[in-house]
């Protein structure tokens, strides 16, 4: 086909591409951390894959809203994130109850925030509530003085509205640009106090998290928020959501936080080459699926995500053949895609010598690079 | 803050062949983290605004 039949305008920056989306895990088809079961939200805690949650009184709150992940959903998607409010949270100023994702500074970069040629970018997601009215949300930068509130209405109960929000971009303030700080910071509000809600549609000053006179969802015991199909993208326009392979976004997902287990078969553990650390320590080097944003943290745990008490496998392997336990086991560094981390045992190992350590089937380890 | 992670603990742990301070090992919203020095890490920021507070990290064992 020649050339003149393409039409211009299918490939101009106004057409519909791919890779439009800045949010990950945005149809919340990724749950790594709680798969489809009730996570009770504490402050500050991830609940779906990208996703977390402040719920905050003036201190850290707890039981006041769970967070699942939810099959009940607009045309064409699969998951949803169901907000549960379990009492009826008083408004307070310093209130924020919300939930979040804060997007890394290489991914937008090419925004130009904070400068005269800072892009329009238009937020879209599916909503719905048991409860009816204006609610809130916001953007902001890392250093949380400069941020736009933003209001949308649901107007029926009970129902998947698709809402639009178009947001100049900021030319004022500070921003991370290419690095892997925090580079957009976009809430949604479920109960944010009057110090940290600003007037909706417009950068201003301040550390907000939603707009003035938003619905309080954890207000009101038993009310139910869901959100799904979250997509900010460059332009003026929201476009249709773009549905990336779950592949694809379980390794987006994967450079903040990876969640590894043994072995599922209760016959084979995992075994890894381990050398001296130190007195009565071995370390081992173990692969990480992504390269991650920073250096991650690592939790040992049970594969129920139950705290792991103590030993997490065992290692041998000398001349002698000897075998000891293992105790802690701890993260050291992690970086370039390896982990690397030392195992205590009831033995001092010989720095002449290669031993394996064993990791066994009950143990799952969470390594968490988040924002 | 008011996005604080709830912090319980924390103690350094032994650096390579004995020296130095490795990882540090800490309690944060009830599960304990292994935590790597890297300003970058969300974490080890948390630790060190507790610490800014006037809590301590405990030496390594």
């Amino acid at each position: 086909m020649a050339l003149s039949k393409i039409k211009s305008s299918s490939i101009a920056d106004t057409a519909i591409h791919g890779r439009r989306n800045l949010i990950i895990n945005g149809a919340m088809q990724v749950s790594q951390r709680h798969g489809t079961s009730v996570y009770s939200q504490v402050n500050s805690g991830f609940n779906l894959d990208r996703f977390k949650g402040n719920s905050y009184d003036g201190g850290a709150a707890t039981g006041k809203f769970t967070v699942q992940q939810s099959s009940t959903v607009p045309n064409d998607f699969s998951h949803s994130l169901l907000v549960t409010s379990l009492a009826a949270t008083a408004d307070n100023a310093n209130n924020i109850f919300n939930i979040e994702q804060l997007i890394e500074g290489y991914n937008t970069a090419h925004l130009n925030y904070g400068s005269s040629s800072a892009k329009t970018i238009t937020l879209s997601f599916y909503v719905r509530s048991s409860l009816t009215g204006t609610f809130g949300g916001a953007l902001k930068n890392n250093d949380r003085n400069r941020a736009y509130p933003f209001s949308y209405t649901i107007n029926s109960a009970d129902t998947f509205e698709r809402k639009e929000i178009t947001i100049a971009g900021d030319t004022s303030g500070t921003w991370v640009g290419s690095t892997n700080g925090m580079g957009l910071w976009v809430s949604f509000g479920l109960g944010v106090g009057s110090t940290r809600s600003g007037t909706a549609g417009a950068w201003g000053g301040g550390d907000m998290f939603s707009s003035t006179g938003a619905t309080s969802v954890v207000g009101t015991s038993g009310a139910t928020w869901y959100i799904t199909g979250v997509q900010l993208e460059v332009g003026e326009q929201a476009t249709p959501f773009e549905h990336r392979s779950y592949g694809e976004e379980l390794a987006l997902c994967e450079r903040y936080f990876q969640k590894h287990f043994g072995t599922t078969d209760a016959s084979y553990y995992t075994a890894y080459a381990g050398l001296k650390w130190s007195l009565n320590t071995l370390f081992i080097s173990f692969p990480l699926r992504q390269i991650m944003r920073a250096e991650p943290s690592a939790s040992i745990l049970n594969k129920d995500g139950s705290a792991k008490s103590n030993v997490v496998g065992n290692a041998a392997g000398n001349n002698n053949n000897d075998n000891f336990t293992a105790g802690n086991m701890t993260l050291q560094i992690g970086h370039d895609g390896v982990a690397m981390f030392t195992i205590g045992l009831d033995y001092n190992p010989d720095i002449n010598y290669a031993y394996n350590a064993f990791i066994d089937n009950s143990t799952r380890i969470d390594f968490d690079a988040e924002l | 803050m008011d996005n604080n992670m709830n912090i319980t603990s924390a103690n350094y742990t032994v650096g390579f062949n004995n020296i130095g301070n490795g990882s540090i090992k800490a309690t944060i919203n009830g599960v304990v983290w292994s935590v790597p020095l890297d300003p970058a890490n969300r974490h080890y920021q948390a630790i060190l605004e507790w610490v800014a507070e006037g809590n301590t990290i405990q030496e390594a064992d």
